[in-house]
């Protein structure tokens, strides 16, 4: 978009504002553009979020990577990539780093899936 | 681990060596320590921090008693050459001359890679960010740290689609601080937006963990605007978006740094531009902290253009405030930074912060007229894009109606703006939303979190489900050391190993071994001609690969200004060289001794027609441990003394020597004087009882002594080394 500089007329509402008042204005209106930003962030997640997770897990990035492939192929990433991991360790009686491994390496996604299978929400 | 020792260089080797299980000193982001009242030398300074245990001062240190000050703000080197391993010795060189946040680019293309990098490959303009790589940096600044006796802050980059596991690895690794701003994922790297503050959420939370400093996009814009100046109320809404988003993820305000860029550079007025926006972003961001970087914008291939336009950033940055000032290296306009211009950007700021040491106690900024009516300007016209960037449905949209980075003084707009596109760019449709169970067991997770369904009491810490994670137990930290046998350091260090282990050298610029220098000539012809010769010129000097870098004019037919880069294809055994023994000093105590059991005078002065008198001075005055302190009676005669009246002077006076000082070397007058004084004593029958020593800047000791006098003195001499030449001189002379 094209236009000519009209900040003479735009300012009119501001001229009189104080300088407190206009720094007030300038923090309450970035906090309105904000707000739904930061939702997106509290409500989704991204592969590079779950390997993140995993990475804090104990896994390397190779492995992290291996299990983020198996999740999002298994349309399992609204569950959390660690949550995988973790409630598939638990059923299975396995340790943490065992289970990782075993699904970067493709294996035990069939039971992974049934354990959250009808519980999407 | 091992200390490091001053006459040592670095070992790669050392450091590389247990790297696996290393672990870093500390996490967080360390400020320097403000001194109120620094008293050094002869001063007592107001702006700046605790002192070094070891540096390298600024060559003009020895006329204040070798002081080397240090600013209050952080001083930040970007150092990436694309090999890491060299890049350790840089930061040490750097940290001697007092930077400390060490700024670590990232290898081209990055940005885009999805996932980590392991392992040590080549970078492209920087080195690819790794864990072992980032673990032997770390490693190094821990020793070069305890080295200079002041903690220094690692830093890189936490951008691009792999934001928060760079994020992560850092944390786990100690890096002190991290550039993060979503909206350069966006506006320069064409990354999906959503994805991008999706994935800065997470990020910044995990940075806020750590404790990190972190450094925002914004000033991007106006290296991108064509006309850099008028981006800037666009530059306080990216500051804005990114400040807010990052606080309200949980950083604290301390670690928020923004990272602002005087827009403009001369010819343009530039300080009357850009103080106002320097002003404006101070009054509207109090709360957080200014990382102040010199521009970029306008840098051409002349390192002294770009060294005063920097200099003028940090007056910028002084008459307002830098929490951090970062350099830019001269040579940016040219090439890949090389080491000596790391070191001469950071000696840039040292020296003109400490130059302006006290500045605000007599020069204020003025509280009304065009400064502030001109910040009022910058920052209404901020509110007005706010304004409008929410009236036509927020930030996103804002960014696909091509908002941002026009060239038009908003609300002027050009038309020339970056749109990205909702649903586009790389990485598009990869973000999820979280099913109401979705959860994971680990520290600083940001967002919604389901940890309740497995244990109510974990909630507020989600790693208790896991018996901690990475971030409370760092053993559980997968180390991969190389993925690629046909790239990597071990492969890198084996090509440089003579460099490295043996007494063999070669000039280098970047890299061990690589053997480049760098020319300085003046041609008398015109530019295109010059380049042209220039080449032929290095070629029979035999250098290979030669470029010109850098042409001048000094007049359109009278001649120009070269700078050229070129390959040495040979080496030297320093091993080999044939180099002069260090002058020898006798004790203070024995040289007092000496002049008391016998008195010693000399007659001094500088000669011809030489006002320089502050050399002479230093070697003679009592207050700047000259020969007075020993005991020498010192008669001088003054300056631009004739040669004839030094000589008769030092008859009247029953003298034991001449002092004759001689800076001006046009000509080489300053031999002619010395072979006259060395004549004129002879003809007066007294050159056997005169002991006639001439010291000067341009004066080479040997070619002195050529000319018949005793000795010559060139640059750095000290009273010692002279009282030391006289006591020695006349012993000799008692047992002849």
């Amino acid at each position: 978009m094209k236009r000519e500089d009209d900040f003479q007329s735009r300012r009119a509402h501001l001229a009189e504002l104080s300088d407190a008042e206009l720094h007030q204005r300038f923090w309450a209106l970035t906090a309105e553009v904000v707000d739904p930003l930061l939702e997106l962030g509290k409500d989704n997640t991204t592969p590079s979020i779950e390997r993140s997770v995993l990475l804090r897990m104990g896994f390397s990035s190779l492995e992290a990577r291996a299990i983020v492939d198996g999740v999002i192929d298994r349309g399992l990433m609204g569950r959390g990539a660690g949550h995988v991991v973790f409630k598939l360790a638990k059923s299975e009686g396995l340790d943490l780093r065992t289970t990782g491994l075993a699904l970067a390496e493709g294996q035990l996604w069939d039971r992974a899936a049934c354990l959250f299978e009808g519980e999407a929400s | 681990m091992t200390v490091l020792s001053t006459h040592e260089k670095l070992d790669i080797d050392n450091i590389l060596s247990g790297l696996e299980n290393y672990r870093p000193k500390r996490r967080g982001w360390t400020w320097r320590q403000p001194e109120a009242k620094l008293e050094a030398g002869p001063f007592t300074f107001k702006d700046m921090s605790a002192p070094l245990k070891n540096s390298v001062a600024l060559p003009s240190a020895k006329f204040f008693g070798d002081i080397d000050p240090q600013s209050k703000c952080s001083i930040t080197t970007e150092i990436a050459s694309g090999r890491f391993e060299d890049d350790i010795r840089r930061m040490r060189m750097a940290a001697w001359h007092g930077a400390d946040h060490i700024m670590v680019i990232r290898t081209a293309g990055q940005s885009h890679y999805d996932g980590l990098i392991e392992g040590t490959p080549q970078g492209i303009g920087g080195v690819p960010i790794t864990r072992k790589q980032v673990r032997a940096h770390r490693k190094a600044l821990d020793l070069i740290e305890e080295e200079v006796g002041r903690p220094i802050n690692y830093h890189s980059y936490v951008s691009g689609v792999a934001g928060p596991e760079i994020a992560v690895m850092f944390a786990e690794e100690g890096v002190n601080g991290a550039h993060q701003d979503p909206q350069y994922n966006v506006l320069y790297r064409g990354i999906n937006m959503v994805r991008s503050f999706v994935d800065a959420c997470e990020a910044k939370h995990v940075m806020a963990w750590a404790g990190m400093a972190q450094i925002d996009g914004a000033h991007n814009a106006n290296a991108t605007a064509r006309e850099a100046w008028k981006v800037t109320p666009e530059l306080l809404v990216q500051h804005a978006v990114n400040t807010n988003i990052s606080e309200r993820v949980g950083m604290s305000q301390e670690d928020i740094c923004l990272s602002t860029v005087p827009p403009t550079a001369p010819p343009a007025p530039c300080v009357y531009l850009d103080l106002p926006y320097a002003v404006a972003l101070r009054d509207l961001f109090a709360n957080y902290k200014m990382r102040a970087q010199m521009n970029t914008k306008y840098m051409e291939a002349s390192t002294r253009e770009a060294t005063v336009t920097h200099t003028l950033n940090a007056l910028v940055s002084q008459l307002t405030h830098a929490d951090i000032q970062s350099t830019i290296t001269p040579d940016e306009g040219r090439n890949v930074p090389w080491h000596i211009y790391n070191v001469e950007a950071c000696d840039t700021a040292k020296q003109a912060f400490v130059g302006m040491d006290g500045l605000k106690e007599m020069v204020q900024l003025s509280e009304t007229g065009v400064l502030r009516d001109k910040a009022r300007e910058i920052k209404e016209r901020a509110v007005l894009f706010l304004e409008e960037m929410l009236e036509i449905g927020g930030y996103f949209q804002a960014v696909e109606d091509g908002f941002f980075v026009d060239s038009g003084y908003y609300p002027g707009q050009n038309g020339d703006g970056i749109p990205r596109e909702i649903e586009g760019g790389i990485a598009a449709a990869t973000v999820y939303p979280r099913d109401q169970d979705y959860m994971a067991p680990v520290t600083a997770h940001f967002g919604r979190n389901n940890v309740a369904q497995y244990d109510a009491e974990a909630v507020s810490d989600p790693s208790a489900l896991i018996d901690g994670s990475t971030f409370e137990k760092p053993e559980k930290t997968i180390y991969i050391d190389e993925l690629d046998e046909n790239d990597n350091v071990g492969l890198r260090l084996a090509e440089s190993h003579e460099f490295r282990k043996s007494p063999m050298i070669t000039p280098e610029a970047e890299w061990a071994g690589d053997g480049t220098v760098l020319l300085t000539m003046f041609l008398p012809v015109d530019a295109r001609v010059a380049a042209a010769a220039a080449i032929e010129f290095a070629k029979q000097m035999g250098l290979e690969e030669a470029e010109v870098i850098n042409r001048e004019v000094m007049h359109p037919a009278e001649g120009t200004r070269i700078e050229l880069k070129g390959r040495v294809p040979f080496k030297v055994d320093v091993s080999k060289l044939e180099i002069p023994p260090e002058p020898k000093i006798i004790s203070d105590d024995e040289l007092r001794e000496a002049i008391d059991n016998e008195p010693m005078r000399i007659v001094a002065g500088t000669v011809g027609e030489d006002e320089h008198s502050v050399g002479l001075r230093e070697v003679i005055d009592i207050k700047h441990g000259g020969i007075e302190k020993y005991g020498i009676q010192c008669h001088y005669l003054g300056t631009s003394v004739p040669l004839e009246k030094l000589v008769d002077a030092a008859i009247e006076l029953d003298a034991d020597g001449i002092l004759a000082s001689t800076i001006i070397s046009h000509d080489d007058i300053h031999y002619t004087n010395m072979r006259r004084l060395h004549e004129l004593a002879i003809e007066k029958g007294v050159r056997d009882k005169i002991t006639i020593l001439v010291g000067g800047t341009q004066v080479t000791p040997e070619i002195a002594r050529e000319m018949g006098v005793d000795a010559g003195f060139g640059r750095g001499t000290k009273g010692a080394h002279v009282a030391t030449f006289l006591v020695e001189q006349r012993r000799q002379k008692r047992n002849d």
